[in-house]
């Protein structure tokens, strides 16, 4: 009986112990950032923070900020939902952090951002493109461009250089970015005149979607509009061209992983997606970009690299300018971000805190995405 | 019509890899009285098994119909002494105690198996190897049968005809039935019965494997929860086959696999998973004992 008493005691105690938190330290900014480090979308998650890790280390070494140094604190929500509150809230309540970078799929957004707003917090999205995120509330923010300006980028690159006519959807109507992107697309499409043959869905997670693709099929459009992940779009490309379907399958930014070429190979060929930069373009600041992830990380920056190298760009920069760290000056200092000079493009941010950029449109073959052009808003 | 007929024929493949995972439900109930919930984690297991060894045979860089044969029999190996395990380390020291006792314990392997393999395999999903690179076999006008297609389809009947062989007509299999008709009487006339039971876990196991390996091919991703949802479809399909009959999880499988193709292609998505659990409902409230099944009271 003592004995087990004694256990008990020493038990809580280690747990209070725990519980007590980190000592913080005055010299650091706490930058909290939360990502699909594994799951589903585990690419997207791990370029984000490779982006970001890339831009808070060269701030550092370039003397922090206001003699401060900064310091990102990273936890996995593994693409769930669920798990997304929990270490949003851990990271306000217990790690203190005094500003948030996430997520990349827009669902993950949607569900921290009204945590974020509660508590004060400025959030950061580098590349949740859905426009309901930012609508969250005047602690929210992006650097990349919203769905409807991204879904007119596809509807028009069809029409205009595929001379599609006709266009079946394929969306995954687990995902608010894929279900807005798709409606976006189709009204652009139909005020266009075009015709859209075939809707169908597909939850996230299937691995079958022949049925769809079969009547899909029957319907013979053009193009088929794709706007998922590329988990799942890796699947449904293999499968479309297994069912002899010919056409090319477009998509937004949610392709852009390089898993998408592993799991699709082939089948990929002559298919296009959105995207937010091609590592490609001649521009000087992107090639020096580029160089320098190399470096770090030994692979070519995707669009979500460098959408989280330059979301933690546009933090520092607001950081630096800052009256105070108080939530609501660091709040003001970014809403008043005005022509950054991101490498995906000049980020400066409207009225509804997004980014006004231009998009590029990749094509796809033997197994890389190459630059086909550019689409201003 | 070549739209129904396409429709049919990917429900078709997809119902036999569902057949074959529902009779290791159906062979684990017949013996045990055991829903073995763990058996969905098992086909997982399979399908990382074929993965690793098709990566260290370097299976995919010069497919052959030998590459493809090594991967099912490693995969289904792996399984099957994961079965074995299963059944020696969770189920045999709760033989004698209450049957609840031992379905939660069911839950907690397959729960353990889940978890385990997001530790050791990572969550994120991986590829499965090009092992059998997509042909069409048969093409007219828009149908399309493809290489893959006729294997998941062809191996599962071939597994299924040896499984019926093996239950009909050898001693085993004749033990297997004396087990699963009653333990006692069975051990009073000598069987073995542990044995038996080990071997069927080992039996429905490699045969979950052999599932794995097929939607791998097919399905060219492979995740730690993969076996969850595919799991509960195949033993929906036992449950509509009347569980504990071989005969009815092999319709109930093929069942499954076409209504869910149907219902996807005609009706929406939404309802795909839907329909897995709606007609579980119906057959509990119409058919209790399945399609196949006999209708036993529980003695109390």
């Amino acid at each position: 009986m003592q004995r087990r008493f004694l256990a008990f005691t020493a038990l809580a105690t280690l747990i209070l112990g725990l519980s007590c938190g980190p000592k913080l330290n005055p010299n650091e900014i706490r930058i909290g950032e939360y990502g699909s480090l594994t799951g589903a979308q585990a690419t997207f998650g791990v370029s984000t923070q490779n982006g970001i890790q890339l831009a808070v280390d060269e701030a550092n070494a370039a003397g922090g900020v206001n003699g401060k140094t900064l310091k990102v604190i990273a936890y996995d929500d593994q693409g769930e939902g669920s798990e997304v509150a929990v270490v949003v809230t851990k990271l306000i309540t217990e790690d203190k952090v005094q500003v948030i970078l996430g997520e990349v799929a827009s669902s993950l957004s949607l569900a921290a951002a009204p945590i974020c707003q509660d508590h004060k917090i400025p959030m950061i999205s580098p590349s949740s493109t859905d426009p309901k995120v930012t609508q969250k509330g005047d602690y929210i923010f992006r650097v990349c461009f919203i769905d409807p300006f991204q879904g007119r980028v596809m509807a028009d690159f069809a029409m205009d250089q595929l001379k599609a006519k006709s266009a079946a959807i394929l969306r995954d109507q687990k995902s608010d970015y894929s279900m807005g992107l798709a409606d976006f697309f189709i009204k652009r499409f139909q005020e266009r005149k075009g015709a859209i043959v075939s809707d169908q869905s597909y939850v996230a997670g299937d691995v079958d979607f022949k049925s769809q693709l079969t009547i899909i099929r029957g319907q013979k459009p053009d193009v088929i509009f794709v706007p998922g992940y590329y988990g799942d779009v890796g699947l449904i490309v293999k499968q479309a061209r297994e069912l002899g379907i010919k056409v090319p399958l477009l998509g937004g930014d949610g392709w852009d992983s390089s898993k998408l070429y592993e799991i699709g190979g082939e089948a990929l060929d002559g298919c296009y997606f959105s995207s937010h930069y091609s590592p490609e373009s001649t521009d000087p600041k992107v090639q020096d970009f580029v160089k320098r992830y190399q470096a770090k990380f030994g692979q070519v920056p995707d669009a979500l690299a460098t959408l989280g190298y330059d979301a933690a760009g546009v933090l520092v920069a607001a950081l630096k300018s800052a009256k105070s760290l108080d939530g609501a000056d660091i709040r003001d200092a970014i809403a008043a971000t005005k022509d950054y000079p991101g490498v995906t493009g000049s980020i400066s941010l409207d009225a509804d805190r997004n980014a006004v950029k231009p998009a590029v449109v990749l094509k796809i073959s033997g197994g890389k995405a190459s630059y086909v052009t550019t689409i201003n808003p | 019509m070549e739209g129904f007929l396409q429709l049919l024929l990917n429900g078709t493949a997809l119902g036999s890899i569902y057949a074959l995972i529902a009779l290791g439900y159906t062979m684990v109930y017949g013996i045990l009285r055991l829903i073995n919930f763990a058996h969905g984690d098992i086909v997982m297991v399979g399908a990382y098994a074929g993965l690793f060894t098709a990566l260290a045979l370097h299976a995919s860089d010069h497919p052959t119909a030998g590459g493809f044969l090594v991967v099912m029999a490693a995969a289904m190996a792996a399984s099957a002494l994961l079965g074995y395990l299963i059944e020696r380390l969770a189920y045999r020291p709760l033989r004698n105690v209450s049957r609840l006792n031992l379905l939660i314990t069911a839950v907690g392997v397959s729960l353990f198996l889940e978890n385990l393999g997001q530790v050791v395999f990572g969550a994120t999903p991986r590829v499965f190897p090009d092992i059998m690179p997509n042909v069409a076999l048969f093409q007219s006008g828009e149908l399309s049968i493809t290489n893959q297609q006729v294997t998941v389809f062809g191996t599962s009947i071939f597994l299924m005809v040896v499984l019926e062989w093996i239950v009909q007509k050898t001693k085993l299999g004749r033990a297997m039935r004396a087990v699963s008709h009653s333990h006692e009487t069975a051990s009073l006339v000598g069987i073995p019965t542990d044995t038996i039971i080990s071997f069927t876990f080992v039996l429905g196991s490699a045969l979950a494997a052999a599932a794995g390996i097929l939607v791998g091919i097919s399905y060219p991703r492979v995740d730690p929860l993969m076996g969850v949802m595919i799991g509960i479809k195949a033993f929906v399909a036992a449950v509509l086959g009347g569980i504990g009959s071989i005969r009815g999880a092999v319709v109930g499988g093929f069942l499954m696999g076409i209504s869910e193709s149907m219902v996807v292609g005609y009706g929406s998505s939404t309802y795909r998973d839907a329909l897995a659990f709606a007609i579980l409902i119906l057959i509990l409230i119409f058919k209790p004992a399945g399609l196949f099944g006999k209708y036993q009271p529980e003695k109390v």
